[in-house]
């Protein structure tokens, strides 16, 4: 490493008009001598040297080098002689800033096998593999299977649902013997019957908020209730939103609620955005409630 | 540890040796000009020039004052380790390969390669004190062994020569006759080309590395095989500790995986196993390139590494390696 700083020669003694370009190297007495400060505990070797740059500056050049001892030899009386060889060959007209050698500036290590039995690397299992960046997760609700396909798209669409996705209640895809005629559900209930109806006023909306009430899991950190609010209007009036936050941290703790106006809206929201990759994570919308049948 | 890196050559390194003080350190590439080394600092002493081809294989006589280097120009040529003057070439009528002093540097023994008709031969010539006196003249000469011979050594005592090549059999000559004493056989000796071969310090034992992926240790007397070290790539070189009783070995890579692998990445490996146990210790990573050369030094206490990227890495052991209990 060289420090270089550069100043105006102080002629003060000398009148610069009567020096001569080549007399430069004759102002080798105005330069303070060189100072070696030898390797100090740590090995570090500080030169200072004075001199005279092509423009007439004078310019101190500061060397710093770290003397590391890498190991003591005993060294015979041969191999001593040996060290003071001259070079030869293409050596011949080496200097000592030659990049030949150089010792390594990563520490290499003699690196011990893992004794099997200890962790591996994590191999990615499930089948699901490297995600891209940047990629949405194909969910399926049906089979729930992740990465292979949407729902929509999905080969064992007849098959019975796991229990935990939501089954949408006007059209459901029942085990395969349910006929396709809709014999064997449950009979058609009108909205206004469905869970009671706004029959009385306030409260009972606010009852009903409670049972709309959707729960919102694997947020990101900076989700907030502006987000899930923008999130799920879509779907319907929302009444309330609450995402719950850290207090020490202030980031989110992952999961939040949408309370819905209407119930089905809630119901298409879980059916939609269960499984929605928002913010980089895979979002899982449900029934905030064990699931009102 | 912190290797001191050398790149001195511009081409592969073929073959690396320290002297036996273990002050220097000899490296032949294929780009001509076999260089030696300080060996406590990776410092440049000095190059022979003179070769017009790619230098396989050199040795230095006991007192460092003599270094015979074997080359692809079909020549082999004799130097003053000091100066770096030519003292006497060996011409052949074929690519030189292997080259080894005997024990008293009197006598040396070089192999040759199959050339336009010509069979592999390895031949013993004799040093004189004075190079005045140096002559061409092959003191044995042994013909026989189908495909390249990569390696012949002298056995203990200067008996016999040991040579092992491309038809994977290692084969023991009688020193003075020139007759086959011993020769592996398929099922216990390699399946692939020999492409490297290391004497330990008494001359006991010797190591040897296949492209068949594994090292095998075989006694020198006897040619019975002692151990076998497993690899998962061919290997390139091999190496036998002097001090502890540990083994190197360096390989390249498989043809298959050419394109696949990151060569920037340093990530080729000289691994040490244990002599006895046959279980790896480690491996040392760093080289950007398959290693095709390797040495210890005649002290235990470092070791240097040749790769094809052109480098030599010298790694002087940290205390922890001494002190590995497997």
């Amino acid at each position: 490493m060289a420090a270089v700083e550069s100043a105006r020669p102080q002629a003060a003694k000398l009148r610069w008009g009567e020096l001569e370009e080549d007399d430069a190297g004759d102002l080798d007495f105005l330069l303070p001598p060189r100072v070696v400060e030898g390797p100090d505990e740590n090995g570090i070797k500080k030169t200072t040297e004075y001199r005279f740059d092509e423009d007439g500056n004078k310019v101190k050049v500061t060397t710093t080098t770290r003397v590391r001892k890498l190991g003591k030899a005993r060294v015979s009386k041969k191999a001593k002689e040996r060290r003071n060889w001259a070079k030869f060959g293409d050596a011949v007209h080496e200097d000592v800033g030659s990049r030949l050698t150089m010792v390594s500036t990563e520490e290499i290590l003699l690196e011990r096998p893992r004794a099997p039995g200890t962790k591996e690397e994590p191999s990615v299992s499930e089948g699901l593999g490297p995600v891209q960046p940047g990629a949405v997760l194909m969910v399926c609700r049906t089979c729930g299977k992740k990465g292979d396909h949407w729902t929509s798209k999905c080969p064992y669409k007849d098959l019975a649902q796991p229990p935990e996705t939501f089954v949408e209640r006007p059209s459901t895809a029942d085990a395969a013997s349910a006929a396709p005629g809709g014999a064997g559900r449950s009979a058609y209930v009108p909205p206004s019957m469905r869970g009671g109806g706004e029959r009385t006023g306030t409260e009972m909306s606010r009852r009903r908020n409670d049972e709309n009430s959707v729960r919102v899991t694997n947020l990101s950190e900076d989700t907030r209730e502006p987000d899930l609010l923008e999130l799920f209007r879509t779907f319907g009036p929302v009444s309330r939103v609450y995402v719950a936050i850290d207090q020490k941290t202030g980031m989110s703790r992952g999961f939040g609620f949408v309370n819905f106006v209407h119930r089905e809206d809630a119901e298409r929201a879980i059916n939609k955005l269960n499984g929605y990759g928002y913010d980089n994570l895979i979002l899982r919308v449900e029934w905030a409630t064990p699931r009102p049948n | 540890m912190r290797p001191i890196l050398m790149k001195g050559h511009e081409r592969p390194l073929t073959f690396l040796k320290y002297n036996r003080e273990g002050d220097l350190l000899f490296s032949c590439a294929k780009d001509h000009t076999p260089t030696v080394w300080f060996a406590d600092d990776g410092e440049r002493l000095g190059t022979y020039r003179g070769h017009n081809g790619a230098v396989w294989c050199c040795d230095v006589s006991r007192d460092s004052t003599r270094l015979v280097t074997g080359s692809a120009d079909q020549s082999v040529k004799l130097w003053d380790v000091q100066t770096g003057t030519q003292l006497y070439t060996f011409n052949f009528n074929s690519p030189a390969r292997s080259v080894d002093f005997s024990v008293g540097d009197k006598l040396v023994v070089i192999t040759t390669d199959p050339f336009m008709g010509n069979p592999s031969t390895i031949q013993v010539k004799r040093i004189a004190r004075d190079p005045a006196d140096q002559t061409s003249d092959s003191v044995l000469t042994i013909k026989g062994p189908q495909g390249r011979i990569n390696r012949a050594v002298w056995g203990p005592l200067n008996k016999t020569i040991i040579s092992a090549g491309e038809d994977s059999i290692i084969r023991i000559w009688d020193a003075e006759t020139g007759n086959l004493l011993k020769e592996t056989d398929k099922e216990s000796g390699h399946q692939k080309t020999i492409s490297s071969l290391c004497m330990s310090a008494d001359k006991s034992h010797f190591l040897t590395g296949s492209a068949d992926k594994s090292a095998k240790l075989w006694d020198s007397r006897s040619l019975t095989l002692l151990k076998t070290y497993q690899m998962d790539r061919p290997v390139n070189a091999v190496a036998i500790s002097p001090l502890l009783d540990h083994v190197v070995i360096g390989g390249g890579q498989e043809a298959v995986n050419v394109t696949m692998t990151d060569r920037r990445a340093g990530k080729f490996e000289a691994k040490f196993y244990h002599k006895i146990l046959q279980d790896e210790i480690g491996g040392v990573k760093g080289h950007f390139g398959p290693i095709n050369a390797l040495a210890f030094n005649p002290d235990g206490r470092s070791f240097s590494s040749g790769g094809e990227d052109g480098y030599v890495r010298l790694h002087h052991f940290d205390p922890e390696y001494f002190s590995i209990r497997m």
